[in-house]
């Protein structure tokens, strides 16, 4: 500290080092211990049980069905969560409308979808040609010009995509709404001073600044949804899992093909989580200093940092 | 005389039941620097805000440059102006605030340049070279593509300042542009602001520096209690005061 140097010269310049004996922490030892015996118990019965049938799990793990069901998982997610989005910013715009029809609507539109399990909804939106068998589409109350069939307009695909879909943008709704209270009000009347009509400080001033807050909790959901996409099994779609069901219902090997199935969520979860990182780091802009080092050498500082 | 830049004919403005304006009449010519002082609470930062239409006011009649303020008048009748009128008649009166409301996500220059690309449509590069330019007449070249966390809270508002400019205002509204800064960054923003006067730039100062209201001011505007209660020349009124109020006051800041 150069300013106590300073005021007292006659100091010197640095006291000799602390070399003391550090608190000991046996109940750390033990339990690092019994830990470490679990988890080799567990390595352990993973390579000599032999029921996990490890070669079943990779003559599985790359099959042709299993890659479909694979793909069918990423589509549904995806759709969905495009879906979610979208119509999540727009029901939290809608929330936030001084318009109290509007503002009441999106709300009704949240306790709704937040309010019914998601999987009753999406069995529900693949039975929706029993509630209107030939939706049409013309005047309200007056006459119709043209009739759909729901069961082609709305296969079971859709139908499971649009129930995972409409629950999400009921969560991100929220998610958005907390990003965009978040930002100052200062930035809204800055904005507007420089002559911004209100959509444009939303699309250039405030939705940017919200990223921030909206980011993190939109990745959890991704990798939520991810999982949820699971349960379009019981409307007989042949997703990832709903296709490890149907090879297991033949051949009786549960264990090795739940295996199979957990492994790639667990790959597909891990690659979000790099995506997010990157994501985040591209809004957190202005907000903290932007870190020039990727993702993996800044892991591996921290671990050296916690090794020292 | 020339036409006023603002006019101000018994504003009235209310909060629920608080009456912040309870009628503020006044004129600023093209070219004047006009510095509005007066304890907290007593609606100086408000009737600023009202210029610009940032606080709709609930009686009286407001013009800038001879324009109705957030209205259109058509015979007797008064139609509000929509989102996209009251946006472009914002675009000739710049603001200046007292907590910089700088873009966080954008650095200075894109800052500066965002409204003119954005609300003008004029092209990016051009608009770029010109806010370099006001970074430096700010006096803060070297801080182009710094983002506003990393500069200093005299450095953000002169980066504001800027901002402001580029849309080519007519006429400038500050709002207690030195009361969130640190004593020795003062200065370097009063400099800005003295150069614009000096420059012509019409200007409405809400503020509590005294000194600077007596050197650059051409008026001085004493509120307290949502009313005037004197103006004059800086000089007069600061030496001189007529009312009670006005002295007790000057007592304190002086």
């Amino acid at each position: 500290m150069t300013t106590t140097e300073a005021a007292r010269p006659d100091q010197p310049a640095a006291p000799e080092a602390i070399v003391a004996v550090p608190v000991r922490h046996p109940g750390r030892w033990v339990a690092a211990v019994i830990l470490v015996v679990l988890a080799a118990m567990f390595v352990h019965g993973l390579v000599t049980n032999p029921a996990w049938k490890w070669d079943t799990v990779g003559q599985y793990l790359f099959s042709g069905q299993v890659l479909d069901g694979l793909l069918v998982t990423i589509e549904l997610t995806l759709l969905a969560m495009v879906i979610g989005v979208v119509l999540g910013i727009v029901v939290a715009v809608m929330r936030l409308s001084t318009n109290p029809i509007v503002s009441g609507i999106a709300w009704l539109y949240a306790w709704f979808f937040r309010g019914t399990p998601v999987l009753v909804q999406i069995v529900f939106w693949s039975f929706i040609g029993l509630l209107y068998r030939y939706p049409g589409l013309g005047i309200p109350f007056g006459p119709t010009f043209v009739y759909f069939d729901a069961n082609q307009l709305i296969p079971v695909f859709v139908g499971a995509t649009l129930g995972l879909g409409l629950n999400e943008a009921a969560y991100m709704s929220e998610i958005v709404r907390a990003g965009i209270l978040s930002v100052d009000s200062g930035q809204t009347e800055a904005a507007e001073a420089l002559g911004m009509t209100r959509m444009k400080v939303l699309r250039r001033i405030v939705l940017p600044q919200a990223m921030r807050i909206i980011i993190p909790p939109t990745g959890n959901e991704v990798i939520s949804m991810l999982k949820t996409t699971s349960l379009v099994t019981i409307v007989a779609i042949h997703d990832l899992f709903g296709v490890v069901q149907f090879i297991y219902g033949n051949n009786f090997q549960q264990i090795p093909l739940l295996v199979v199935a957990s492994i790639w969520y667990l790959v597909l979860t891990s690659v979000l989580s790099v995506g997010q990182y990157y994501i985040e780091r591209r809004y957190s802009r202005g907000a903290v200093q932007v870190r020039e080092q990727g993702w993996l050498s800044r892991m591996m500082a921290q671990r050296r940092a916690e090794m020292r | 005389m020339t036409a006023p830049m603002v006019q101000a004919e018994g504003v009235h403005k209310r909060f629920g039941r608080l009456e912040v304006l309870k009628g503020i009449n006044l004129e600023v010519r093209p070219r004047e620097v006009m510095c509005v002082i007066g304890p907290s609470g007593s609606g100086k930062s408000t009737f600023l805000r009202c210029i610009n239409h940032l606080e709709k006011i609930d009686a009286g009649k407001l013009w800038v440059d001879g324009e109705l303020v957030g209205y259109r008048q058509r015979g007797d009748k008064l139609y509000e102006l929509r989102d996209r009128e009251v946006a472009a008649k914002r675009q000739e009166i710049g603001m200046v605030f007292q907590r910089f409301n700088l873009f966080p996500h954008m650095s200075a220059v894109d800052n500066i340049a965002e409204a003119p690309v954005n609300v003008r449509g004029e092209n990016r590069a051009t608009a770029r070279a010109r806010a370099t330019e006001l970074l430096e007449q700010v006096g803060l070249a070297d801080k182009r593509d710094a983002y506003p966390r990393e500069l200093s809270g005299g450095q953000q508002q002169r980066v504001a300042i800027a901002r402001a400019l580029a849309m080519r205002p007519k006429l400038m509204l500050f709002d207690e542009p030195t009361s969130a800064l640190d004593p020795e960054l003062v200065g370097d923003v009063l400099t800005v602001m003295r150069q614009l006067a000096e420059d012509g730039m019409t200007m409405v100062v809400v503020t509590h520096e005294m000194g600077f209201a007596r050197e650059v001011g051409d008026s001085l505007v004493f509120m307290d209690g949502g009313v005037i209660v004197e103006k004059g020349k800086p000089r007069d009124v600061i030496s001189d005061p007529q009312h009670e109020r006005t002295k007790s006051f000057l007592a304190k800041v002086l």
